[in-house]
């Protein structure tokens, strides 16, 4: 389709929750910006009826595995990915190789993301060089050279100390802190959920107090030293409750849930199928269920997938011995779509706002969604529009995904980045 | 021999198969067992096919046994173990399995430590695969030997009740043992420290004990398992004394039973620490005898994996 930097999408349903608009209307872009469609007399028209025009989807949680993963994914068919699957901006994880504890790798990252990006990257730093929990990488420099916020999503700092040191010093720089909660001693070799699965399996479970004792100290510090700590990739009951509790008392956390923790539980796992294989790992039903309550009652306020690219090589060995990780980017939309909107769990502006309210508000993002005179970001979903997954023709790299094969209702079918379409299927 | 039909090509779990395909595996055995008993102990039965022993794990009697009822069928052998082979340099699990496939083999018989991961072969290799057990998750042909050999004894399997005792949550044999006498209509029981032995288990079907009189009482059969001193320095338990105080089988604790409890081990037995040696060798056991019954099992199944997969 060939686009002018001026058009109106035509007739289609905006859901907009940043401005607490739902409506059919028009909207115009010009520029990179939205306009108001009444100023762009002439400008071409694009019939997007029967279609939901929402604020562009943001991903907190991608590793894009670049640098020194690239065989895995890379910025172009990372953010290719992203495109497709109806996300205009990414959060990019720092467990590289080198990691984000640079000046230097985030000015590559942003020299990478100028040259071969499709969609928004920002650059999430590393709270610990090397993210190797033992000192404070330089945070003030790493803000300085542009990063988003900070992680050392992968690992989790054990050394309370230091983890109540780096939420003192970010709060200074107003940097945004990504936990991956995680005690290391509890998960021990574990290799999936520990519960009754992994008992009649045998195989090595991961406790879900792993997960909550530092769901728990991040909750005390978040309050002690009142700076945001945003809970990444949620997957237990017992953290949700927390979150929910301190929530209630206006301590400033919020979480995210992946769309795969959603869909799926333990019980995969009795197909010693890889695919399935992820940190945390699926759950039980109860989890599951927890999960979706605390979306609904809004003690989760993102959705985001933790897209983990690794290689079909990688991961075709004894579920032991492979990797963590499920890609998520060009599924997750249907796949939440199904578990949240066709299931009735949550509004269409709800759904949005986990993908778009939620991730800008954990990042400080402000004026954001479709009003006139903001960035062009758009997402365009066909409700309706079924769709078969198949890994075979992913953008990304990878193909660990445990959905190949399924069918959904709903996809992105257009997505604008600054007023371009990065991907259409209109 | 039944008129059953074998329609599998590969022996992964006891999970997998259905009552007739267990009886028709164990009357198979039965037969073999008799062929075993003959001055000429070999038959013509896997003249011509290969199998290959895949160890990954290292194993002693699972291996001899496998290897003794491989020669007593005639079949062609080669035997790997994870030192000598190309895993070591880095090739796959998958890659390896696929170069034995070229040589035409027939067979695997694989052990591994990771659970499933002779799933991972028999999907994609069109050899046979036999698991010779995978970590925690599976030992299909000891538990055929196990429930062979209560069989054989008691006359059958249905309403018998079954105690297994030791280091559950670490046990291929006892999921194995447990799913295969579940199918066959037996009460099962599992007993040891809670910390071996988690209360999920009863989702199997089971009855979880953590004290060794209310687990053995009025039993038929008392399957005990070699406890492990990792486990201890893990802090699963205190000690292999305490252990042995609060969970091993000796004439003091026997007198709980009754006269005619088999007692079972799938060895290598601790003597003195889950089982004395007073019981190991006294009348109720038919430790040796399950040794004697594996390699008619196993004769058995690699004699009808062998025939499925010809096909």
């Amino acid at each position: 389709m060939t686009v002018n930097n001026e058009y109106i999408l035509s007739g289609g349903r905006v859901v907009d929750p940043f401005q607490g608009i739902e409506a059919v209307m028009d909207l115009g872009v010009r520029d990179g910006r939205i306009a108001d469609p009444a100023a762009l007399g002439n400008a071409e028209k694009i019939d997007v009826s029967g279609l939901v025009v929402a604020p562009g989807f943001i991903d907190l949680h991608v590793h894009l595995r670049q640098p020194g993963s690239s065989a895995a994914e890379t910025i172009a068919t990372g953010t290719r990915a992203a495109a497709a699957g109806g996300f205009t901006a990414v959060v990019a994880m720092p467990n590289t190789n080198p990691p984000v504890d640079t000046v230097a790798t985030v000015e590559y990252l942003r020299y990478y993301a100028e040259k071969n990006g499709v969609v928004k990257i920002h650059p999430c730093g590393c709270m610990t060089n090397g993210f190797a929990g033992q000192e404070m990488a330089a945070l003030g420099s790493l803000k300085n050279a542009g990063i988003a916020a900070i992680s050392d999503d992968g690992r989790c700092i054990q050394n309370h100390d230091l983890m109540k040191h780096i939420v003192e010093y970010a709060k200074a720089l107003e940097l945004p802190i990504l936990d991956h909660c995680e005690d290391e001693i509890l998960k021990g070799g574990g290799v999936m959920h520990e519960g009754v699965w992994s008992v009649l399996l045998g195989m090595k479970g991961m406790s879900p107090v792993a997960e909550e004792l530092m769901v728990a100290r991040d909750i005390i510090f978040a309050r002690m030293i009142d700076w945001k700590i945003h809970l990444q990739h949620l997957s237990t009951k017992g953290s949700v409750e927390q979150v929910r509790a301190a929530r209630k008392r206006g301590i400033p956390v919020t979480a995210e849930v992946t769309p795969h923790h959603l869909a799926l539980t333990d019980e995969y796992i009795k197909k010693f199928d890889s695919d399935y294989k992820v940190n945390p790992p699926l759950r039980s039903p109860e989890d599951r269920q927890a999960l979706l309550e605390g979306l609904a009652d809004g003690t989760i306020t993102v959705i985001a997938t933790d897209h983990a690219p690794h290689t079909p090589t990688s991961k075709l060995v004894e579920f032991d011995y492979a990797p963590f990780g499920i890609i998520g980017l060009e599924t997750a939309v249907p796949v939440t779509l199904r578990e949240l909107y066709h299931s009735g769990i949550l509004s269409l502006r709800d759904f949005v706002a986990k993908f778009t309210v939620g991730p800008a508000e954990v990042l400080g993002f402000d004026n954001r969604g479709l009003k006139p005179g903001c960035e062009a970001d758009i997402t365009i979903i066909d409700l309706q529009r079924e769709v078969t997954v198949d890994a075979n023709k992913f953008r990304s790299k990878s193909r660990n995904t445990p959905f190949n094969g399924l069918t959904f209702k709903g996809k992105a079918v257009a997505t604008v980045v600054d007023g371009k379409f990065v991907f259409s299927e209109l | 021999m039944g008129k059953f039909n074998w329609t599998r090509k590969d022996l992964l779990s006891i999970y997998d198969l259905d009552v007739e395909e267990i009886n028709f595996i164990l009357d198979t055995a039965g037969e073999f067992k008799k062929v075993s008993q003959r001055n000429v102990k070999k038959v013509p039965a896997l003249r011509g096919k290969t199998v290959v022993n895949f160890f990954v794990e290292p194993s002693t009697r699972t291996r001899m046994s496998f290897e003794l009822a491989e020669q007593r069928l005639s079949a062609d052998i080669i035997n790997i173990s994870a030192g000598s082979s190309s895993l070591q340099k880095g090739e796959t699990l998958l890659d390896t399995a696929r170069n034995i496939e070229a040589l035409q083999a027939d067979l695997i018989v694989m052990r591994h430590s990771a659970p499933g991961a002779h799933v991972l072969l028999a999907r994609r290799i069109r050899c046979g695969v036999l698991n010779a057990g995978d970590g925690s998750h599976s030992h299909p042909t000891q538990a055929l030997l196990d429930i062979f050999t209560i069989r054989e004894k008691k006359g059958g399997i249905k309403g018998l009740k079954v105690a297994i005792v030791g280091d559950i949550l670490h046990s291929r044999v006892a999921r194995s043992d447990a799913w295969g006498l579940l199918k066959l209509g037996a009460e099962v029981r599992l007993a040891g420290p809670a910390t071996l032995v988690p209360k999920e288990f009863e989702k199997m079907g089971v009855k979880v004990f953590h004290n060794l009189r209310a687990a053995i009482e009025g039993v038929d059969v008392v399957n005990l398992l070699r406890i492990q001193h990792e486990r201890q320095q893990a802090g699963f338990f205190p000690s292999t004394g305490e252990y042995a105080r609060f969970f091993g089988l000796n004439e003091d604790t026997c007198s709980y039973l009754k006269p005619d409890t088999l007692i079972m081990h799938p060895g290598p037995i601790n003597r003195g620490i889950e089982l004395d040696s007073s019981v190991a060798d006294g009348t109720r056991s038919v430790i040796l005898e399950q040794v004697t019954n594996g390699l008619a099992v196993r004769m058995a199944v690699l004699f009808l994996v062998a025939g499925w997969v010809e096909k």
